[in-house]
């Protein structure tokens, strides 16, 4: 600590610690605590706060699983439902910007050095200086039942009725993959950047066919690449909003679109937080046991 | 199958940029070649060219009389040992071992068991769970070797494998590698810039300049009798004397030089009025006393002497204003050399070579 001290001068050390203490806690602590506390609170006019029936209760989160005490039902189906089809549905839209990803991370770091990656990599920022609500409904008309691809499909002759893809969630798929495909593209280039081309070359002397190469030395080398790659896209397409709202189909719901219900227009904060912490948890708890399964450590990834 | 490496008038371009020039020449089978010159002459890419990673421009390169034209990397019966090693770090050393074996579809306990017995080969049994990383740079110089003949190779390619390693080791290094290609008996290409190593281990040097080979010879051809300027000052120690053929005398020729008229053998057929060079080496100079037998006679002062240890070298300064090194063996009665001092230096013209003016490589 002194070292600390002594290496930045008193005044950027007393800056740098207040500066992180201040990031964690004001930004990070305080707000989630309050939302952990209002979880566990009841849903009370203004009036009551502060009086008798203001107690902790778990019934916020009996609600998500069980459903109000009256209803038919053993469990909270609905919201059930919707939950776990939220974490799968981020699990494939994880995988398929990996896919995609992986490629090109792979062709603009190891294979097209110089001048044409940096420009390949300007070809993937640039569309992310249009803001994401107009990158939603620009999907929209991309694949609305009038839109580019079935006019295209339909002049073609592949198909006579226009395909409804936001029904079948393909616009919602497609937009929350292109939404955080440079959350995945940027920490893969990274990793693969750093791997040594002759390591490639070596594996290739020694007879390894190109998918060998990549499952035995590319990717154990962009592990943690991938690691984070992975971790960001499914935590970001869990909690997204504006794309499900925008492109996902009328029977269909986003978790986070429940939540947003839930504090918006049903004013029922404490039950809105309950759910955002089972998010929050549920993927924390996701990630890590993936983690785990890799082998993977929270050092690697912040690499 | 013979897996003697033929390269046909193989000429290989980057652009307009031309890297190796009508390279033509064959190693035999097991033996032990060495390509020989300075940084960027084209070795690499030779090597490259051989192990399938660039095809040539023009010509072929021949694996036991098969074109190697199309056929990847994968596919050649070729191992490559990286300048850098490129030895893969995730891996155990038993597994970077057996990579190669993997690849081929060996199963998990055979391919311990070659692993374990190239670990012996390279006298590192028992250290096959080790991470590459706990390995020294012998060690690992090593481990690159066991890897590459873990494939069974024809032809082994090595790209300047020692020049990370301190001094001891490298030299240690060199009797190894000799000792590990007599006992596989596969073809060695070994790429190198250090004359020393070539020297040392190869059955034929290769010596090249600029993407051109220049001369192909054993060790010894390549030192006595460098065909080229570039051969003669690249390959050892030689001192230059630059002038006109005056005459030619049976296997001599002699040049007019400031020192006067030198003669040496007359190796490429130079005729009289061509501009030559004459070398001759440090150790062929030696001090003329009275009379003198010598064949050449320079008059010259001591500039000073350097003690080596088993041998002298004695820098002069010739009187035709040049500076010329001698080495004499240290035989325990050297005459003492005093700054200053007159000294009369002379060669036999058998130990001196004349050839074409031409590119000399710079110390
Ligand atoms: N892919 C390439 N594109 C363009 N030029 C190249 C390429 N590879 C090599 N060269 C050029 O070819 C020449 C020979 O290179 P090479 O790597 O064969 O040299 P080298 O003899 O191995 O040198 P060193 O001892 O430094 O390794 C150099 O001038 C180099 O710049
Ligand atoms: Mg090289």
């Amino acid at each position: 600590m002194t070292g600390f001290f002594q290496r930045n001068g008193i005044a950027i050390s007393t800056y740098l610690i207040l500066a992180v203490v201040f990031w964690v806690v004001l930004m990070i602590v305080l707000p989630q605590a309050y939302m952990l506390d209002f979880s566990f609170r009841n849903n009370l006019p203004p009036a009551k706060i502060g009086g008798p029936e203001d107690v902790y209760t778990l019934s916020n989160y009996r609600y998500l699983v069980f459903g109000s005490p009256g209803s038919a039902d053993a469990f909270n189906y609905l919201h059930l439902q919707v939950f776990l089809r939220t974490i799968i549905a981020s699990i494939f839209v994880t995988l398929i910007d990996f896919a995609l990803c992986y490629p090109i991370a792979y062709y603009i770091a190891q294979v097209a050095k110089g001048g044409f990656a940096r420009s390949m990599i300007l070809l993937l920022i640039l569309p992310f200086w249009v803001n994401e609500i107009l990158r939603a409904f620009s999907f929209r008309i991309l694949f609305g039942t009038s839109g580019v691809i079935n006019a295209v499909l339909q002049s073609l002759g592949i198909v006579d009725q226009p395909i409804d893809f936001l029904r079948a969630d393909v616009a919602l798929y497609a937009g929350l993959s292109y939404a955080y495909i440079l959350l995945m593209v940027f920490p893969l280039y990274n990793a693969i950047e750093s791997l040594d081309h002759n390591q490639i070359e070596a594996a290739r002397d020694l007879g390894s066919p190109w998918w060998r190469i990549h499952w035995r030395v590319v990717m154990p080398h962009a592990k943690p690449g991938i690691a984070s790659g992975c971790t960001l896209v499914f935590m970001l397409s869990a909690g997204a909003l504006a794309a499900p709202q925008i492109l996902g189909g009328p029977s269909s719901l986003w978790f986070t679109q429940i939540i947003y219900r839930w504090f918006n227009t049903g004013g029922n904060w404490p039950q809105g937080a309950a759910y955002a912490i089972v998010l929050l948890l549920a993927c924390l708890v996701f990630v890590l046991a993936v983690m785990r399964l890799f082998k993977i450590s929270l050092g690697e990834i912040a690499r | 199958m013979s897996a003697d490496v033929e390269l046909d008038h193989v000429t290989i371009r980057f652009g307009e940029f031309t890297a190796v020039k009508d390279a033509n020449l064959k190693i035999e089978d097991g033996e032990f070649f060495s390509f020989l010159g300075p940084s960027g002459c084209g070795k690499t890419t030779i090597l490259r060219a051989v192990s399938g990673f660039l095809e040539p421009s023009d010509g072929e390169v021949r694996i036991g009389g098969k074109n190697m034209r199309g056929i990847g990397p994968n596919k050649r019966p070729t191992a490559l040992i990286f300048q850098n090693l490129a030895l893969f770090p995730l891996m155990s050393v038993a597994d970077n071992i057996a990579f190669g074996l993997e690849v081929r579809g060996v199963g998990k306990a055979e391919r311990r068991k070659r692993a374990d017995e190239l670990l012996d080969l390279i006298a590192l049994d028992g250290q096959g769970d080790k991470k590459v990383g706990e390995l020294s740079g012998g060690q690992k110089q090593r481990v690159a070797i066991a890897r590459a003949l873990a494939v069974e190779p024809k032809v082994l390619l090595l790209d300047e494998p020692l020049s990370a390693l301190d001094l001891k080791l490298r030299q240690h290094m060199r009797t190894e590698l000799r000792a590990i290609q007599q006992r596989v008996g596969i073809t060695f290409i070994y790429i190198t810039h250090d004359q020393g190593e070539a020297l040392t281990m190869s059955d034929r040097i290769a010596v090249m300049s600029q993407g051109v080979v220049q001369q192909i010879g054993t060790g010894s051809e390549v030192y006595e009798n460098s065909q080229t300027a570039f051969v003669a000052s690249f390959v050892g120690e030689n001192n230059p004397f630059t002038g006109k053929v005056a005459a030619v005398d049976g296997q001599h020729a002699l040049i007019d030089t400031s020192f006067g008229r030198l003669r040496g053998r007359n190796l490429r057929g130079l005729s009289a009025g061509s501009e030559a060079m004459l070398f001759v080496r440090p150790e062929s100079l030696g001090l003329v006393n009275g009379q003198g037998a010598a064949d050449n006679v320079i008059e010259s002062t001591v500039l000073h002497s350097e003690f080596e240890g088993s041998f002298f070298s004695v820098f002069l300064r010739g009187d035709g204003g040049k500076d010329i090194v001698m080495s004499m063996t240290n035989s325990g009665n050297l005459p003492e050399f005093h700054e200053g001092a007159a000294a009369r230096v002379g060669f036999r013209a058998d130990r001196a070579v004349v050839l074409p003016v031409g590119e000399v490589a710079d110390e």
